[in-house]
């Protein structure tokens, strides 16, 4: 049941892009269209699931039995390069079609700071390791509904008139912070 | 402290700072004061305006967003921000002929994590109130672009005292626009600056503001104040 919770509470109230603003930069600058959004929020919820997973292998087995936890930030980040790595060239090897539509986003996926904030929160929060796999699941999918809607909604732009002063920037902030409201409407059901 | 520590390095290895090729783009300077006409104030102009990261560059927005419910949580992680700032460009810049390329982004890496987890024990220790409050934002300076885009667009090909300065210029402009997003969102959603309260207590606030949707309205109409300055400047 607690699962579950996770699960919904980090799709939809704790969504990591429009509650905690993780992943912001490619937030804004890669939803532009709606097919890119799509294969970058893929990459994300695939490689957030991995990370997080080995994180907290990493973290449980090793940082805390010998006390290196003060090495945790470190070792996170370089997991996560690790991982990305071992991802990339796997699949340019066995599913080259695949690494044509999304392969190109995993270069970035290292820097992309949701992915970093979801191995923070797991270790801030205590998880379970079912609950970590849950929560960066949900979480991942969470940022892929939010960077697509955010895609659509700039699309409808062209047929307005925003404010030139807003630039591409100011009113995607705008439209996050509408979005951001809708979907705090939730957090009456569960919240994190 | 963050601008001390710097300094000795600049010292030990000033004498390579000038004539030395830039890879950034000066204007000539206006006449004026001589200082200026210095180079290292063109770059520190250039760092903490044009190059602004939250207006000029957008980079950076998830901290920006984040922390700037409250002016103290966004005083702290400023300072973090350009003391680490500061730090990486330093190190980066003094150990830039002896960095293979290849594995520059993972140096930087290294640097920048060694930085963080310094300043994160840091405010544990001094501020611990803060450093609860700002949770796992301190960590994500790691992945903060700012950084990584200081290093790789001027540190790496600059020296020390001249990218120390940009490191500098570019802190501060991060400072300012943090600043000025928390003192909008603090005044009006809980009536207060630094803590203390301004608008009379029977006057009732707009929450809106402290909760995560007021972040993004903030942000918004800060980039379209900043763009209606900057157009009014470029007019005269």
């Amino acid at each position: 049941m607690r699962v579950a919770l996770i699960l919904f509470a980090s799709i939809l109230t704790s969504n990591i892009a429009l509650t905690y603003f993780l992943g912001m930069c490619p937030f804004v600058t890669m939803s532009k269209n709606i097919e890119v959004a799509i294969g970058m929020g893929l990459a994300v919820t695939f490689v957030m699931t991995v990370t997080a997973t080995v994180n907290w292998i990493i973290n449980t087995y090793i940082l805390i039995p010998y006390h290196l936890d003060f090495l945790q930030f470190l070792v996170f980040i370089i997991t996560i390069a690790t991982i990305v790595q071992i991802i990339e060239i796997a699949i340019d090897r066995f599913l080259p079609a695949l690494y044509h539509s999304f392969g190109i986003f995993l270069p970035l996926i290292t820097v992309n700071c949701a992915i970093l904030g979801i191995s923070l929160f797991m270790v801030l929060r205590n998880y379970s390791f079912r609950e970590t796999i849950f929560y960066s699941f949900g979480s991942g999918v969470g940022w892929l509904l939010a960077i697509v809607t955010i895609g659509g909604l700039r699309k409808r732009l062209i047929f307005s008139d925003p404010p030139e002063n807003f630039g591409k920037a100011g009113i995607t902030a705008i439209l996050a912070g509408i979005m951001a409201l809708a979907f705090i409407g939730f957090t009456g059901v569960a919240s994190l | 402290m963050s601008t001390n520590i710097p300094k000795d390095i600049t010292d030990t290895s000033g004498g390579q700072a000038e004539n030395n090729k830039s890879s950034v783009e000066l204007k000539t300077p206006k006449p004026g004061y001589k200082l200026f006409k210095t180079k290292s104030w063109q770059v520190f102009i250039e760092g903490l305006w044009h190059n602004n990261p939250i207006f000029g560059m957008v980079l950076g927005l998830c901290s920006t967003l984040a922390v700037t419910n409250l002016m103290k949580n966004a005083l702290v992680m400023s300072l973090a921000v350009t003391a680490v700032l500061i730090l990486n460009s330093a190190i980066i810049s003094v150990m830039r002929s002896v960095i293979p390329e290849r594995v520059r982004m993972i140096t930087y890496m290294l640097v920048i994590s060694t930085l963080v987890i310094t300043v994160d024990k840091f405010l544990k220790i001094f501020v611990p109130d803060i450093s609860s409050a700002l949770g796992p934002y301190v960590a994500l300076i790691i992945t903060n672009c700012i950084l990584m885009g200081r290093a790789e667009a001027f540190a790496i090909n600059n020296p020390v005292k001249i990218s120390v300065v940009d490191a500098f210029g570019v802190g501060l402009g991060y400072t300012f626009s943090l600043m000025s997003i928390a003192l909008f969102r603090e005044l009006l959603g809980f009536g207060s600056i630094f803590g203390y309260r301004i608008i009379p207590e029977n006057i009732s606030t707009l929450s809106l503001f402290s909760i995560p949707p007021g972040a993004f309205f903030a942000l918004g109409v800060f980039i379209l104040v900043i763009n209606a300055v900057k157009k009014e400047t470029a007019k005269k």
